[in-house]
């Protein structure tokens, strides 16, 4: 039960004297005056202090003697009528990045867009995002961004590069291809079909570099369709992954969180969970929320796919060399036969892929959560054209080649052949945004629009529309990829008019059309139809394949996505998604290499990698078999295969893909940027492979790893509440007795007698009789006697949060949600080493288990924040009452009062308050203070700084900031609510977190309102799962979270000796 | 005799009743008379002139020019409705102006139209404006006042001091008489006393000055900015009583009240193009010619007058220009401060923090827009507790208020003075 234990890393485990020393110091630099103890000796103590004195006073003279510069009020020349200057204005659209799809809504502020929200009016994502696409908005203010297109390196303007690549298409000696991502926008394609009838010699070739082909073959050799299916991971009640990360990257993880999220709610009086069973060679978000997890090589996968296949066709127990592993396959062949089953595969092999079709097959899944009567769109890349391509570009058969939205240099395994082969090429073509690696080796660069400054459409799954309408003209001299190729195939029209028509058309008049763009999609009424197909592939032959795959002997290494970055592209240089941490290694603005503890063990204890203590990590050179070699640092990362090692791609960029995303020296000649993963993917002869048998090397070399992981430390005070789904069905009062006995004490005052209304509250919780009267008075009591101070009244509005700690997969959309619509500052990595990135919301993941043995590793998140106490232990200490409380239960912070002593974040138990240590922004009111890191310092150049957020405060160096609640979204709601002289409804005010999150973790309310969601989940629905963090302490924060309920036999506890040190504490 | 007396009584008693009726009538129509100016202005100005033509023609004579007096009426009610009836003058008008139809005005009533005519016939151009008065002359006798007691004062302090040197000097010469021997003098700038008297005092003053100036550092009251087009708020607001918030539309819905664009001012302005008021005067005190600051607006809004038609680029789009205003109140950026909380919700006029702006030729800021400014409002302002709804929630209030114990709720009580209202 609880008396597990919970520790973020092995230093926190093994409770090491270097990690306590970390923990103490909770700010990491000395302060930069010497005055350690001995003033009087100290090296010019007094000549520092009268120096700072001297400055601060000299600052403020100047600052008090400048005059106030003349500001103008410019307003429009001609107002647009649907623009009031102030007010938000809301555009649905569509985000589609090489098949990665999301409804959003665009919030554009005077004309600028500022912040994605999700489309709930999408079935598909439902409303939900990820940190890609928050931080999406940002990609539109990338200083890389191309201004106007160039002819071999040179400016030129659309027309002369209009002539030349005309004449070059017409007398391409040799075929013209078409490179690009999976285009899921029917218009587009129409775009290409008129080229094509252009150019009839002209061919199409798509190409994703995380590839789905293995599926998308396999998927025609069992179905005959070349195409995939959609997913109902709701409508599953076994979920069996075979190293598919469904919840992070895997096809399209926004609908399948938001999927997966339903099977995951649960209640007392409805105590049903799904089954989660995976099976993956590294540590995947996917893999934390598992019920059962266990690893295996990844050439392993084929057994182990056809091993299930066995259990659940002929009963055969699975023998695959790991208990763990042989118990979870047979476990779960049990699960699958009692229908409702669901088994995915990310393996990007064809016959692996097959054998997850017979088994899919086999227990009904198709028609019943594998749906295909509605297909998805999102891959349709083959391996076998681009390698095909490639040879024929080498082989100089190829006269033109156009590349939209692929970076095969940078990203094919092969880049360099590639690049090779470009050359050969008379005419190339790249549309890319930026100088990315490819377009620099391509003769003629014509920029594509972003996504938010361009119409489309996209059609994510067959039947199932969604409309993409600009925020904002474009910025630069860029042009719509169509428009290029409608120009060049002399098409007579623009691709604004083309879509126009076309959805016109197809919608029938104005009027659904201004109301299918109003909605953003376009969907068949009702519930989406369901429908199977007969299994007719050749199941046998792909188990001999399978089976007699030599399992690789040594190292493996697992090229693989990070949640952040993705596929690499254009994210690599947002500054958002380098510094939010990754979900499961917590580190930010490098890639590395994933080692098991054990791992790094073998090699040497002493390795300064093995605790996240010492910044500065072992850098090993890796050699594959196919001779490519990468020197990367060690990470330690509990719960990866003891063979095997993993390395993320999109980093080793270019230093024109961008400031954040350069790789190699910095101004001061450091290494950044990490390396590219790229070359160790291999090709089969019809997939590409992202695993591959490598040799390590330990080097002398260190190199220092931004970690978050040991900042904000808990000491390991018991703060998650975890139970089994048995457990919880047979004493589902468990938590709610346990805070009781833990609080009694202090519900009533030592002079009044004891029992009374408390004592009928334990019996209420005991039979469970829910409606007593006194069953929830202890709380009420609790909060008026366990202290000493004032209680706080909330006579209007009492704001709470309530966050499903079994729905939250740790994706980090809440994080860069919050940061894009509260200007959170990006630090930089050299600030991240020193533990003070400034992210409002974190996310906590804590590990427990045997730290060698990957298998019992299980994982959870707990995303943490300012808990808005209502006896806050901040605002008792603060000089200067900077930091206060509101009447509507809200921990207030006035940056303008703030002087910096940061008392208040040592004394805040949750440690959410970060200090500004430097200007990050170019807030400050002297110029030339600005700082300085090298990779994030495009956060303070005029560009993209437009995607600051309008009504919340730039704050500057030497104040404290944390969460608000996204009070500036309360006081807009509160004054439409006022406006309209009406009471507040619920779910009216949200915050940025709660709209960002795929899962619906997280609930947001008045809980003074009886009727509200949060009120009702508190005292009725939810209340044997409510907990707070640290409760004893009577902070009362108005955050509550709901236990853990994993649908598992055991919750794995460390080993008993280590378990002790749960009760050095509290 | 009798018979022409009668008749004569007869006419006596007709005329007199005639009159006695006319009297009354005049009476209540004087009483129940429509404003002729008013209803023009707030109805027809914004397309015509009494005496110059504009977007529709001048309107002197006009009773003359139409076929009658019901056709008048009927042209006003419903003008499109004349021309589709193929009323041959209606559609004269129509053709010569442009095939621009006139706004129908149902709701005014015949009277009323009549009214107008009646001003519109009886209007005369304004005379010339006089030269200024004596405002400014008073304003500078105060001046010399002011120099006057300040010479007195220090006269009066001369004498002062020198008496007391006198007074000083014959004490020590009545002492040496007497035999008493006098303290030996130390001159002021040494006496201890003096120098810690005069220390605390410089402490206090430079103290004094060094906070106040912190605190007062980036107010601005009373700023009063040149600004590029003088633009009288008087003339706009005060005199021909314009809302508010038909240029600064902004108030009731955003948290910026919004400056209003050029369009905005070209719909006035298309025909009101010179100004014929009272002669205008900027802070200098020289005379501005208002003519030509709505020449200024033409300028930057695109305007031909010539052509009566905006100058156009090749697209199609107006060649405008934004009018740089000068801002004048201006709040820190920490500051949240939202305009349609306090016009739409808290029911609060313009005036209350922008003075009397209907009074201003140039706009000067009025309050100080200090935090304690605006705290001190929110602790004495009342919400519009009973009538808006939103209020319902703090039922603890209402108690209160039902059972006596508080009269009203203020922005203080709902939480108005805390932090997070205004800064996050």
């Amino acid at each position: 039960m609880s008396q597990k234990q919970y520790w973020k890393g092995l230093e926190e485990l093994k409770d090491t004297a270097a990690n306590r020393e970390v923990v103490e110091n909770e700010f990491k630099e000395d302060l930069p005056f010497d005055l350690g103890g001995k003033l009087l000796d100290a090296t010019t103590p007094r000549r520092d202090f009268l120096k700072y004195l001297g400055f601060s006073t000299a600052a403020a003279t100047l600052a008090a003697s400048c005059e106030m510069p003349v500001r103008k009020a410019i307003p429009y020349a001609i107002k647009p009528e649907e623009i009031t200057p102030g007010v938000a204005n809301y555009y649905a659209s569509s985000f589609a990045d090489g098949g990665d799809y999301c409804a959003i809504v665009i919030k554009n502020r005077d004309g600028r867009p500022i912040k994605i929200e999700g489309n709930a009016k999408s079935s598909i994502t439902q409303g939900g995002t990820s940190a890609r696409v928050q931080a999406s908005v940002l990609n539109l203010y990338d200083n890389a961004r191309l201004r106007q297109p160039y002819a071999e390196g040179k400016e030129v303007t659309f027309e002369g590069i209009d002539r030349s690549v005309k004449a070059g298409l017409a007398s391409a000696n040799g075929e013209t291809y078409i490179l690009t991502s999976t285009i899921i926008s029917p218009t587009t394609k129409d775009v290409i079909a008129k080229f094509i009838a252009k150019y009839p010699n002209a061919k199409h070739v798509v190409y994703d570099p995380i590839s789905y082909s293995g599926m998308l073959l396999a998927n025609e050799a069992s179905y005959g369709t070349r195409a995939l299916p959609s997913y109902h991971f709701d409508k599953a009640q076994t979920i069996v992954s075979l190293g598919a990360d469904f919840l992070g990257t895997w096809l399209s993880p926004i609908e399948f969180a938001k999927q997966y999220s339903k099977g995951r709610k649960i209640s007392a009086k409805n105590p049903v969970l799904s089954r989660h069973y995976q099976v993956e060679p590294t540590h995947t978000i996917t893999g934390a929320k598992a019920d059962m997890r266990a690893t295996c090589r990844p050439s392993q996968m084929g057994r182990v796919a056809a091993a299930l296949y066995q259990a659940v066709v002929n009963g055969t127990k699975a023998n695959l060399g790991s208990d763990k592993l042989n118990e979870t396959v047979n476990k779960a062949a049990a699960d699958l036969k009692k229908g409702n089953g669901l088994v995915v595969c990310g393996v990007n092999d064809m016959d692996i892929q097959l054998i997850v079709n017979a088994i899919n097959a086999n227990i009904g899944a198709n028609g019943t959560t594998i749906n295909w009567a509605v297909k998805s769109n999102y891959k349709q890349g083959i391996d076998s054209d681009i390698v095909a391509l490639t040879q024929a570009m080498n082989a100089g058969s190829v006269g033109a080649l156009l590349m939209h939205g692929v970076n095969p240099v940078y990203d094919y395994f092969d880049g360099k052949k590639f690049a090779d082969g470009l050359k050969k090429v008379a005419v190339t073509v790249s549309f890319a945004d930026r100088m990315d690696e490819t377009a620099q080796q391509c003769k003629y660069v014509v920029p594509d629009h972003h996504y938010l400054e361009n119409w489309g459409d996209a059609e994510p799954k067959t039947g199932y529309y969604s409309l993409q309408q600009p925020g904002i003209a474009p910025l630069f001299k860029t042009r719509a990829f169509q428009d290029s190729l409608l120009t060049w195939a002399d098409a007579g029209t623009t691709y604004g008019d083309l879509w126009k028509t076309y959805w016109m058309e197809r919608l029938g008049g104005q009027s659904n059309f201004d109301k299918a763009l109003q909605d953003g999609v376009i969907e068949p009424a009702g519930e989406m139809p369901m429908g199977g197909v007969a299994f007719a592939g050749n199941a046998d032959g792909a188990m001999s394949v399978a089976l007699s795959a030599k399992a690789a002997e040594g190292k493996e290494l697992v090229v693989y996505q990070k949640v952040s970055i993705g596929y690499g592209g254009a994210w690599s240089n947002n500054p958002w998604l380098q510094e939010m941490p990754d979900p499961i290694t917590k580190a930010t603005w490098d890639n590395y290499l994933c080692v098991s503890p054990k791992t790094a063990k073998d090699w040497d204890e002493e390795l300064t990698s093995i605790t996240q203590v010492v910044n500065a990590k072992r850098v090993v050179k890796i050699t594959a078999a196919n001779g490519q070699t990468v020197e990367l640092p060690i990470v330690v990362v509990p719960g990866m295969h003891n063979d095997v090692v993993a390395i993320a791609v999109g980093y080793g960029r270019d230093a024109k893909v961008g400031m954040a995303a350069r790789s190699g020296k910095d101004k001061w000649g450091k290494d950044v940027g990490g390396k590219n993963a790229y070359p160790f993917v291999g090709f089969n002869g019809k997939t590409f492979s992202y695993s591959t048998p490598v040799t390590l090397e330990k080097t002398a070399n260190t190199y220092e790893v931004a970690i978050t992981q040991a900042h904000h430390s808990y000491e390991d005070r018991p703060i998650i509440h975890e139970y089994t789904l048995e457990e919880f069905k047979k004493d589902p009062q468990h938590l709610l007795n346990k805070r009781k006995t833990e609080l009694e004490h202090y519900t009533h005052l030592p002079w009044e007698h004891e029992g009374g209304s408390h004592e009928t509250g334990v019996a209420a919780v005991h039979t469970g009789e829910g409606g007593h009267a006194g069953a929830d008075n202890w709380e009420d009591d609790f909060r008026k006697n366990g202290t000493l101070y004032p209680v706080h009244d909330a006579p209007g509005i009492h704001w709470g949060m309530s966050i499903d700690l079994n729905s939250c997969i740790g994706c980090g959309a809440c994080v860069v949600g919050c940061q894009a619509e509260n200007n959170v500052s990006v630090v930089g990595k050299t600030h991240v080493l020193k533990a003070q990135e400034m992210h409002w919301i974190r996310i906590d993941r804590y590990f427990s288990g045997m730290p060698e043995d990957p298998d019992s590793i299980q994982t959870v998140f707990q995303p943490m924040m300012c808990q808005h106490c209502d006896n806050a232990p901040c605002e008792n200490v603060c000089p200067v009452s900077a930091t206060n409380h509101s009447s509507e239960g809200l921990n207030q912070m006035a940056y303008n009062r703030c002087i910096g002593t940061k008392y208040c974040a040592n004394n805040c138990p949750y440690k959410v308050r970060h200090f500004n240590w430097m200007d990050w922004n170019g807030a400050d009111s002297f110029a030339d203070n600005l700082y300085e890191d090298y990779r994030r310092d495009d956060m303070t150049s005029d560009l993209t700084r437009m995607v600051l957020n309008p009504d919340v405060t730039v704050r500057s160096r030497g104040v404290m900031e944390k969460c608000t609640f996204c009070v500036q979204r309360l006081q807009d709601a509160k004054l439409a609510a006022k406006k309209a002289g009406r009471p507040l409804a619920d779910g009216e005010a949200r915050t940025a977190c709660q709209t960002a999150c795929p899962t619906d973790a997280i609930l947001f309310g008045n809980i003074n309102d009886k009727s509200s969601a949060i009120y009702k989940l508190r005292r009725e629905e939810q209340k044997e799962r409510v907990n707070y963090v640290l409760e004893s302490i009577h902070t009362l924060p108005n955050i509550n979270y709901l236990s853990i309920i994993r649908n598992t036999d055991v919750i794995v506890a460390g080993d008993e000796k280590l378990d002790g040190i749960y009760n050095k504490h509290i | 005799m009798s018979e022409s007396i009668k008749p004569l009584f007869r006419k006596i008693a007709h005329s007199t009743f005639a009159i006695i009726i006319a009297v009354f009538a005049f009476a209540s129509t004087a009483y129940a008379q429509p404003d002729g100016k008013a209803l023009f202005q707030s109805n027809c100005a914004s397309c015509h002139n009494p005496i110059k033509d504009a977007t529709g023609p001048a309107l002197q004579g006009v009773s003359a020019r139409v076929p009658s007096k019901e056709w008048l009426h009927n042209w006003v009610h419903n003008s499109g409705g004349l021309i589709a009836k193929g009323d041959p003058y209606a559609n004269k008008v129509y053709k010569d102006w442009g095939m621009i139809p006139m706004t129908p005005f149902p709701n005014l009533t015949n009277e009323e139209i009549d009214a107008i005519i009646d001003y519109v016939e009886a209007y005369a151009p304004p005379a010339p404006p006089t030269a200024p008065t004596g405002g400014a002359a008073a304003e500078g006798a105060a001046k010399e006042n002011t120099w006057l007691y300040t010479a007195i004062t220090l006269i009066l302090l001369v004498f002062t001091i020198i008496l007391w040197r006198i007074n000083h000097a014959l004490r020590r010469v009545a002492n040496e008489k007497e035999g008493i021997t006098n303290q030996k003098d130390i001159p002021i700038y040494r006496n201890k006393v003096f120098i810690a008297l005069a220390a605390i005092l410089v402490f206090i003053g430079a103290g004094y000055w060094v906070v106040n100036g912190s605190v007062e550092m980036g107010r601005q009251q009373n700023y009063i900015p040149k600004q590029p087009i003088f633009y009288s708020h008087k003339v706009h607001a005060g005199i021909n009583q314009i809302n508010c918030l038909y240029c600064h539309a902004g108030a009731e819905k955003s948290k910026q009240a919004m400056i209003p664009s050029t369009n905005v001012c070209m719909n006035c302005h298309k025909q009101i193009n010179e100004y014929t008021g009272e002669q205008l005067y900027n802070m200098e005190g020289e005379a501005v010619n208002g003519t030509e600051e709505i020449q200024k607006l033409y300028e930057y809004a695109g305007w031909n007058p010539e052509k009566k038609d905006y100058n156009r680029d090749a697209n199609g789009s107006i060649l405008a220009k934004p009018v740089e205003w000068v801002k004048i109140h201006n709040l820190p950026d920490h500051v949240y401060f939202n305009h349609s909380q306090h016009v739409a919700v808290g029911k609060v006029a313009c005036q209350r923090c922008h003075g009397g702006i209907q009074e201003m030729d140039e706009v000067f800021q009025f309050s100080s827009l200090s935090m304690g400014w605006c705290i001190n409002c929110h602790r004495e302002t009342e919400v519009q507790f009973a009538d808006n709804n939103y209020y319902s929630i703090f039922e603890k209030y209402h108690e209160e208020i039902k059972s006596g114990k508080r009269t009203g709720v203020t922005v203080e009580d709902i939480g108005g003075t805390e932090c997070q209202k205004c800064h996050y």
